[in-house]
């Protein structure tokens, strides 16, 4: 039967390895290439890279020494704003691209982008916060705001333009490690039948096992697969057999 | 030479980066002499079935494959889509295939499940083939489609797969060969599999 993926996520910024705490403070972390190998050698089940650079520009060199050594299944996201970006990245040998700003300025790249390289090639990340009253919103990292559009409305909107899966990541439980926003994976993967990859909380393999049963196809974490122990020591850690 | 039959639909790098790993060289191209002079064939192809006969169509590519393939009996290792295309139709699309083998492409009916399969998989071998030589039974590989074969001969079947129920997941037919899963993306499984097309078919 098919294993349920559980897919480390690596932030870059200006070519380093990075790690976040609510999308704020990016910590440095090690190297880009050097992470990539450590994660190939360990067998993941996939690995998403997610560049947060503030430049504009997609780092395709970085992207090609990366993909060089991978024989898993990749992710991109970054920076994505056009067809030639999505073909040269696929190109290089990632998979999957990632996109997320621009399909809030746009969503109809979403269908141009499926008809294009096909809807498992096109993964949309919804990035989620909540607002003041607690209430589940989805959040725009360009104008660092939250935005009107319902998470369900918006998931769903996705879904039928051609979207193949949707990266739910929640900002307000990023870099915690205190468990993912069960809530909103159970609100998401009710409303749209692709599949939904969580990310944004994981401390422990049970958080792990608590986003899977909670519908989510996938489980996705930075945090619990770069530190280790209480002080958070950098340490690239992944075991395949649980 | 190894040539990776490029046509303008999905992974070719990432191929010739496991091609590379296993320790040969391999050409990218689209070039009918070098498709002809080539001793081993890849047909790699992430997409859509009518989008990707319609490119081998532009390129010219469909006779000399075919001429490759059906009498000179040159190996050819359909990946995924590729190995779609060997098929007769597909329902997928309209256009007819490249007729290599006796099956049709049908589409998944696996509800509740998703579609796409989408993730790692076992597989279960049927015939004993060089293709899996040292893949013990527990070998993963990466899948993601929606659509998967129909074999009208069952000797062409290598191996299925379970999601849902079983389908089929490799096939071998004569020189032919073709897997629904991206070895190119199954770590050592996959690099394992392309070493034994190169070196034992």
């Amino acid at each position: 039967m098919i294993k349920r993926r559980i897919i480390p996520c690596l932030l870059i910024n200006d070519n380093i390895l990075v790690k976040t705490v609510q999308f704020k403070n990016p910590k440095y972390v090690g190297d880009p290439i050097m992470a990539v190998k450590i994660f190939n050698d360990k067998e993941v089940d996939e690995l998403i890279v997610i560049d947060i650079s503030k430049n504009d520009n997609i780092n395709f060199d970085l992207l090609t020494k990366l993909a060089n050594q991978s024989f898993m299944p990749l992710t991109y996201g970054g920076h994505i704003k056009t067809m030639e970006d999505a073909k040269k990245i696929l190109n290089i040998g990632f998979e999957k691209i990632c996109i997320n700003s621009v399909v809030l300025e746009n969503k109809n790249i979403i269908s141009d982008f499926a008809k294009a390289f096909g809807s498992q090639s096109v993964v949309i990340c919804i990035n989620i916060k909540k607002d003041i009253f607690g209430k589940h919103c989805v959040y725009d990292t360009k104008t660092k705001k939250i935005t009107n559009l319902d998470p369900c409305d918006y998931a769903a909107s996705i879904e039928k333009l051609g979207a193949g899966e949707i990266l739910l990541q929640s900002v307000d439980k990023d870099g915690l490690m205190k468990g993912f926003d069960i809530e909103l994976i159970t609100k998401i993967s009710k409303t749209v039948s692709i599949p939904i990859i969580a990310l944004g909380g994981a401390g422990n393999i049970t958080d792990l096992e608590l986003a899977l049963q909670s519908g989510a196809s996938a489980a996705a974490a930075g945090s619990l697969f770069v530190f280790y122990g209480p002080h958070k020591a950098v340490l690239i850690n992944y075991n395949n057999n649980s | 030479m190894i040539a990776i039959i490029d046509y303008n639909l999905g992974n070719i790098g990432s191929v010739q980066n496991i091609i590379t790993k296993v320790g040969y060289e391999s050409i990218i191209t689209n070039n009918i002499d070098d498709i002809l002079r080539a001793d081993k064939l890849i047909l790699p192809g992430v997409g859509s079935f009518d989008n990707g006969i319609i490119n081998l169509k532009s390129l010219k590519l469909i006779e000399p494959l075919t001429k490759k393939v059906l009498i000179e009996k040159t190996p050819i290792l359909g990946i995924c889509l590729g190995m779609q295309l060997f098929c007769k139709n597909s329902g997928e699309g309209q256009l007819p295939g490249l007729n290599f083998i006796d099956a049709e492409v049908i589409n998944f009916n696996c509800a509740p499940l998703k579609i796409p399969h989408m993730g790692w998989n076992t597989i279960n071998i049927i015939k004993k083939s060089k293709l899996y030589n040292h893949l013990e039974i527990n070998s993963r590989f990466y899948f993601v489609h929606s659509y998967y074969l129909n074999c009208n001969d069952t000797s062409d079947i290598l191996t299925t797969t379970t999601y849902g129920y079983d389908f089929v997941s490799s096939i071998e037919r004569e020189n032919i060969f073709g897997c629904q899963f991206h070895p190119e993306k199954s770590h050592k499984y996959g690099v394992q599999l392309i070493k034994n097309f190169i070196e034992l078919i």
